[in-house]
């Protein structure tokens, strides 16, 4: 029999979904914010296809590429964090989170790169629909990152300092699954406004 | 009661629901003004009867918050309060000069109130809801400032919980926010844009964690569910109150002469703050359906739930009605405005602090946990009856805002504002019969103190198994 992986391996005793149910509707509630924001734009696009795409041109695909690379790479981290405290190997689990957090700061960094390259092009929320669009999408986004780096550095702190273990840990996956959220949203936000033309 | 200062709250509460008896008193007579205009007239003109109506509102709210806060800090610090004597001494502060206003409001007209009090050395007055002279707002800052330093000085030195932080964060927020009310720029697009600041962030931002934290207070005592439960709700509730509730300060900013993106912003996130409005209702019913002890005090449970779903009937859905930018176009500042604040306010403010009221009222007037059988019956039907002529009052004001939208905005031929109103009198009408109804119920209220006092307490039962 080949060896089970740590999340397979306790899949029987696994709570559905992971981590607190509260939390659980919060990212529901968030996801409908942003549906709802995604949803507007692209109702908007189709009345102005030909300024979104001029536009959407002079955006850094690029650096978007790299924060979307840096976004999955960290919910690997958080993914081997909470694999890694239903272990009991909570010192590890506390390097992935730092881990996780260090891939966010990297988003923000890049991601601010690209915000004081359009604003020193004079780009602003009042300048066009599109960058209206881009810059609320992406600010509020980033809003995000943040508030998940707060979670996953808070997680990393009171993991070392010993606050969970295999048994109980239900903060670490409440923390991941949030952070995963912000993943996914960029995962839609990447394609639909840097790339989609 | 389990510290002896939380009693100064009695105070306050009893000042709330004075303030409260007046303020619906004048709300009949606005409300009758709209079918007889010349009612009253020239003693007490609709635009003062308007004033009065919703600035006796926002004090006897404020009392009952601070009231709250006095009941539940010292309880929650798990010390006495830091001084009951400054809280007394605010609490006259904060009478007198509620009552000097409005009486100012009522004996002089108010561009003598206006000299009267100096408003030329530092002009405030003339703004829908922040009509107070200068000297009543800087009075207000005092007692805020004393207020937060006696509550502070609880928490600070007591037990930390997430009730008094968030009830904390609130009452901060709340005095601090109050501050933009002496920011009267002469652009008239900026006076709007900071007015808000007050108006909106109070009700759709820090009041909510107010609400949230009094709210959440009332389930921990009730239901004796899990502090931790309850806590964990209250974080992702206030969280998402201050995601939606914040930027959502643009579903203001549509028409009044701010960028266009507003229209974005305001759609996109006051759309949604309906949703800690319904995570609160979930909250609600949870605890009470996980609930470890049937409290005696069924009454206090009955305003926490009605609290729960009012709140997201009157400031969800009602708002969401008339938020987005495309409706709001034609909405904006009909009776469909004038529905929403109705329920609204009963539902999110005035019912949380009948919460509290219900729940704390009688520990300190001498009972174990809750009044009488025959109190808590007469406080139900209360509850009902004002609670259901909210939701007529409400309905008759949409209607009555619908047709107005209608013949007034959007048919083919417009027709002026006065003859509009003349059109939708019937539902004037018929909004005052269900305000007649609502004072019924006040005055049921009121008269549950007196009822029963002599009867036996209803009996604590301490079961431990839960019904569901």
């Amino acid at each position: 029999m080949r060896q089970l992986n740590p999340l397979e391996r306790q899949g029987e005793a696994l709570r559905y979904p992971p981590g607190d149910l509260a939390v659980w509707i919060f990212i529901l509630a968030e996801l409908s914010v942003f549906a709802i924001f995604f949803a507007a734009y692209a109702f908007t696009r189709m009345q102005h296809v030909a300024l979104f795409d001029q536009y959407q041109a002079t955006l850094d695909r690029t650096s978007a590429l790299y924060n979307t690379l840096a976004l999955i790479t960290a919910s690997y981290f958080v993914v081997r964090a909470v694999a890694a405290i239903r272990e009991n190997r909570a010192a590890q689990s506390r390097n992935w989170l730092w881990a996780g957090v260090g891939m966010g700061l990297l988003f923000l960094v890049i991601k601010g790169a690209e915000y004081a390259h359009h604003f020193a092009e004079g780009v602003r929320l009042s300048t066009n629909t599109f960058y209206m669009f881009y810059l609320s999408l992406t600010f509020f986004h980033f809003m995000h990152v943040i508030l998940g780096i707060i979670v996953l550095a808070v997680l990393a702190v009171r993991t070392g300092q010993g606050h969970y273990d295999a048994a109980s840990h239900t903060d670490i996956e409440s923390g991941a699954s949030y952070w995963h959220m912000v993943d996914l949203v960029w995962l839609i936000l990447f394609p639909l406004v840097y790339v989609m033309h | 009661m389990q510290y002896q200062s939380q009693s100064v709250a009695k105070l306050y509460f009893v000042a709330a629901i004075g303030l409260f008896v007046g303020q619906i008193l004048f709300g009949l007579i606005l409300g009758l003004q709209y079918v007889i205009g010349d009612f009253l007239f020239p003693a007490i003109p609709f635009n003062v009867a308007r004033m009065v109506h919703t600035n006796l509102l926002i004090v006897w709210l404020l009392f009952g918050f601070m009231g709250a806060a006095y009941y539940l800090v010292p309880e929650e610090a798990e010390r006495e309060l830091f001084s009951p004597g400054l809280a007394k001494l605010l609490f006259w502060v904060f009478l007198i000069a509620g009552a000097l206003t409005v009486l100012g409001y009522l004996l002089v007209p108010y561009s003598s109130l206006a000299d009267l009090t100096g408003n030329d050395l530092l002009p405030t007055m003339g703004r829908e809801f922040l009509e107070q002279p200068t000297i009543t707002k800087l009075g207000i800052v005092v007692v805020a400032l004393g207020f937060l330093f006696n509550i502070g000085m609880t928490i600070l030195s007591g037990r930390k919980t997430v009730v008094n932080l968030v009830l904390l964060i609130g009452l901060v927020g709340l005095a601090v926010l109050f501050l933009f009310s002496f920011y009267n720029p002469d652009n008239l697009v900026n006076d709007k844009y900071y007015w808000w600041w007050v108006v909106h962030l109070w009700v759709e931002g820090v009041w909510e964690l107010i609400l949230g934290s009094i709210l959440a207070f009332v389930l921990i005592k009730t239901t004796g569910v899990d502090r931790e439960v309850i806590e964990k709700w209250l974080y992702v509730i206030i969280a998402m109150t201050l995601i939606t509730g914040i930027v959502g300060t643009g579903h203001h900013y549509y028409w009044i002469g701010t960028p266009e993106y507003w229209q974005w912003w305001g759609s996109v996130f006051s759309a949604m703050e309906p949703i800690p409005f319904f995570m609160m209702t979930v909250f609600a019913f949870n605890m009470v359906n996980r609930r470890r002890r049937n409290h005696p005090n069924q009454a206090a449970v009955l305003w926490a739930l009605g609290t729960a779903v009012m709140a997201f009937l009157g400031a969800g859905v009602w708002g969401f009605l008339h938020t987005l930018a495309p409706v709001n176009y034609y909405t904006h500042g009909s009776q469909i405005t004038a529905a929403h604040g109705h329920m609204a306010f009963y539902g999110a403010y005035v019912m949380v602090v009948l919460t509290i009221i219900s729940y704390a009222m009688p520990m300190m007037r001498g009972r174990q946990a809750a009044n009488s059988n025959r109190s808590q019956v007469l406080e139900m039907w209360s509850f009902w009856l004002m609670t259901v002529s909210i939701v007529f009052i409400t309905l008759f004001l949409t209607g009555a805002g619908i047709l107005q939208v209608y013949l007034q905005r959007f048919s083919e031929n417009p027709m002026p504002f006065m003859m509009v109103q003349e059109k939708i009198s019937l539902f004037y009408w018929l909004r005052e019969i269900a305000g007649l109804v609502f004072l019924v119920g006040l005055v049921l209220y009121v008269a549950s103190f007196f009822v029963g006092s002599k009867d036996p307490e209803v009996a604590v039962e301490q079961a431990a198994s839960p019904t569901a």
